[in-house]
């Protein structure tokens, strides 16, 4: 892989990671599949391409850009809560509407944003090349970010916060506004997600209406990739698993594309995405088997190898967000297996 | 204390299910007794907890706790008057939060969540303290899941997790009924010392008619939604079961009409 290419994938890795962030935060933290993010990605490139385009300061661009994030994220929560619209349905309706408005928002399907200032222009009298400086503002943005979502899980409200995904009627009946924490997290959640659009417009030079699709799945490849690479329920260990299974997951994208004798191009990415998160779910779902099949094969092998594997499984216990640990420990075991 | 004035509950009112769960129940328990109610599947005492913790609204009726009206509280609102105990260990606890985070949100019932560190050091000393209290060895295991606890100490916890706010009433859903016998003993004696220590309020529900009468100073029998038995201070000292049976069987006698084929010890 070249030097450029390396680079643009950690970039491009690191922006994904707030959206893995943000996937943590409705999937795993209030355990509410959220779709509304394949519209709130691209709303929050359309809002902060539209109003840098007609001369509003990028920082504050950006910023308000999070902000129709977490709108949407609320309209959301307001269809499952208010309407008791099935969340899944609830984010798609959102997802739907986003596309119309983004589209409005922007007044055509693309906004160029080349010749335009972004929040990078400011650190450009650093005197560092665009290519190094993109990387590096995107990771201190997202170390921003996660130190910030870290701290906020772990204080009261956002173990109040917790408690609201893990079990709702054991949050009510220690006097938690089970609605009130639901609200506050999809806006949380979306405003990520929207910030890594406005981010990748900038980034990129161009805010366009489909770039959206299928935000959720990269996000949650994230998500499962770092659940994988870091095993733990601790908040900290999980969002920073969150970073570091995006950036994995971008460095195999970008290995996978820049290696000729595979043949993959571009167009090839969603798909490849789409197999890839499936077969991690399946091996989930799977994982007994997978396990026994595993045992069967040390005990006739006689080896031993595959002690850790099977200690990180039992470690990572059998409960837990079913799609998570399951996931993780399959991928361990489904590792163990195929060496 | 707990005052309940003519409570009522059907579910699924107007459908072929309608079923009637609770029909004008009175019930007022003075501060700081201990109550246990018992009655059979579908007598209404889950619902009357239900309405007790707002989990549930009243059709009709009136509920106050502590001179305060309720009746139309949400649950966490109720949540500062209010602590409970569920019969399944699953359902009050958070499984895949540590101990000390599942202690952390009950320390917190009913007060006003900030953005300060849900655990510190002086918090994390004293929920240490507190499971050691408990004499399971708990006290050492703080940052472990609660997932990882057996039902036993998941319910010991949930008990704990219940007494660590004020609370002005406790209710116990047959916090006991999910446990093996020897557990089940170890957490009815924890109760009473809870219970005795903090001088609760309580309403503990029951399917054994021996707890019923070994804990707590009155008993109420329920039966198809009605108040049918409703025993304390001399009279139920010398009551034994069989006595709590046979009335049992006269107030589902009553209701069934001669049908004594159903009247099975």
């Amino acid at each position: 892989m070249s030097w450029p290419a390396f680079l643009g994938a950690i970039e491009l890795g690191l922006v994904f990671g707030l959206v893995g962030i943000g996937v943590y935060l409705s999937f795993r933290v209030l355990n509410f599949p959220d779709l509304t993010v394949d519209g709130s990605f691209p709303l929050g490139a359309a809002v902060s391409a539209a109003l840098i385009v007609g001369g509003t300061d990028p920082y504050i661009a950006t910023g308000l850009a999070m902000l129709a994030g977490a709108v949407a994220g609320l309209v959301t929560a307001a269809l499952n809560l208010r309407f008791q619209i099935l969340h899944l349905l609830a984010s798609i309706l959102t997802m739907i509407a986003l596309y119309t408005i983004n589209l409005r928002i922007m007044g055509k399907p693309n906004v160029a944003l080349l010749m335009e200032p972004t929040v990078l222009t400011p650190l450009e009298t650093i005197g560092l090349s665009v290519m190094l400086l993109k990387p590096l503002f995107a990771f201190l943005v997202v170390v921003v970010v996660a130190v910030a979502v870290i701290a906020f899980l772990t204080s009261e409200v956002g173990l109040a916060m917790r408690a609201t995904g893990a079990n709702r009627r054991m949050a009510r009946a220690q006097g938690i506004g089970t609605d009130a924490t639901t609200y506050a997290g999809m806006a949380l959640s979306n405003a990520l997600v929207a910030l890594a659009g406005a981010l990748f417009a900038q980034m990129n030079g161009f805010a366009d209406v489909t770039i959206g699709v299928g935000t959720i799945v990269v996000g949650l490849a994230a998500v499962i990739v770092g659940e994988v690479v870091l095993p733990s329920t601790r908040v900290a260990l999980a969002v920073l698993g969150c970073l570091i299974g995006s950036l994995v997951y971008r460095l195999a994208v970008a290995t996978a594309l820049n290696a000729d004798f595979i043949g993959l191009t571009s167009a090839d990415l969603n798909l490849v995405t789409a197999v890839l998160v499936a077969a991690a779910l399946i091996l989930g779902n799977r994982r007994g088997q997978i396990g026994a099949w595993i045992g069967r094969r040390t005990t006739v092998g006689g080896i031993a190898r595959n002690g850790p594997v099977r200690n990180a499984a039992a470690h990572t216990g059998t409960t837990g967000p079913p799609l998570a640990t399951t996931t993780s420990n399959a991928e361990a075991r489904g590792k163990g297996g195929a060496e | 204390m707990i005052k309940a004035e003519a409570l009522s509950k059907t579910f699924n009112c107007g459908t072929p299910m309608q079923a009637v769960a609770l029909r004008h129940v009175d019930l007022a328990i003075p501060e700081g007794q201990f109550v246990t109610v018992i009655g059979s599947n579908g007598a209404g005492k889950s619902t009357l907890l239900n309405l007790l913790t707002g989990d549930a609204n009243v059709d009709t009726g009136r509920i106050a706790i502590d001179g305060l009206d309720v009746t139309r509280w949400s649950a966490p609102r109720r949540a500062r008057l209010v602590a409970r105990v569920f019969q399944n260990p699953l359902d009050g606890t958070c499984e895949n939060l540590s101990i000390q985070e599942n202690l952390a949100l009950a320390d917190s019932r009913g007060t006003r969540r900030g953005l300060g560190r849900a655990l510190d050091a002086p918090r994390r000393t004293r929920f240490r303290d507190h499971l050691a209290a408990l004499g399971l060895g708990l006290e050492n295991r703080l940052d472990d899941r609660m997932g990882l606890l057996s039902g036993g100490e998941r319910q010991a916890v949930s008990l704990l997790m219940a007494t660590l706010r004020p609370s002005k009433i406790l209710l116990l859903d047959e916090h006991t009924a999910a446990l093996d016998p020897n557990t089940a003993r170890l957490v009815m004696d924890l109760t009473e010392t809870i219970v005795h220590d903090n001088g609760l309020t309580t309403l503990m529900v029951t399917h054994s008619m021996r707890q019923a009468l070994d804990h707590g100073e009155r008993t109420v029998m329920l039966h198809e939604g009605r108040v049918v038995y409703d025993v304390a201070g001399p009279d139920r000292a010398g009551l034994t079961v069989d006595d709590l049976l046979t009335r049992f069987h006269r107030a589902r006698g009553e209701a069934l009409d001669d049908d004594t084929l159903l009247l099975d010890a």
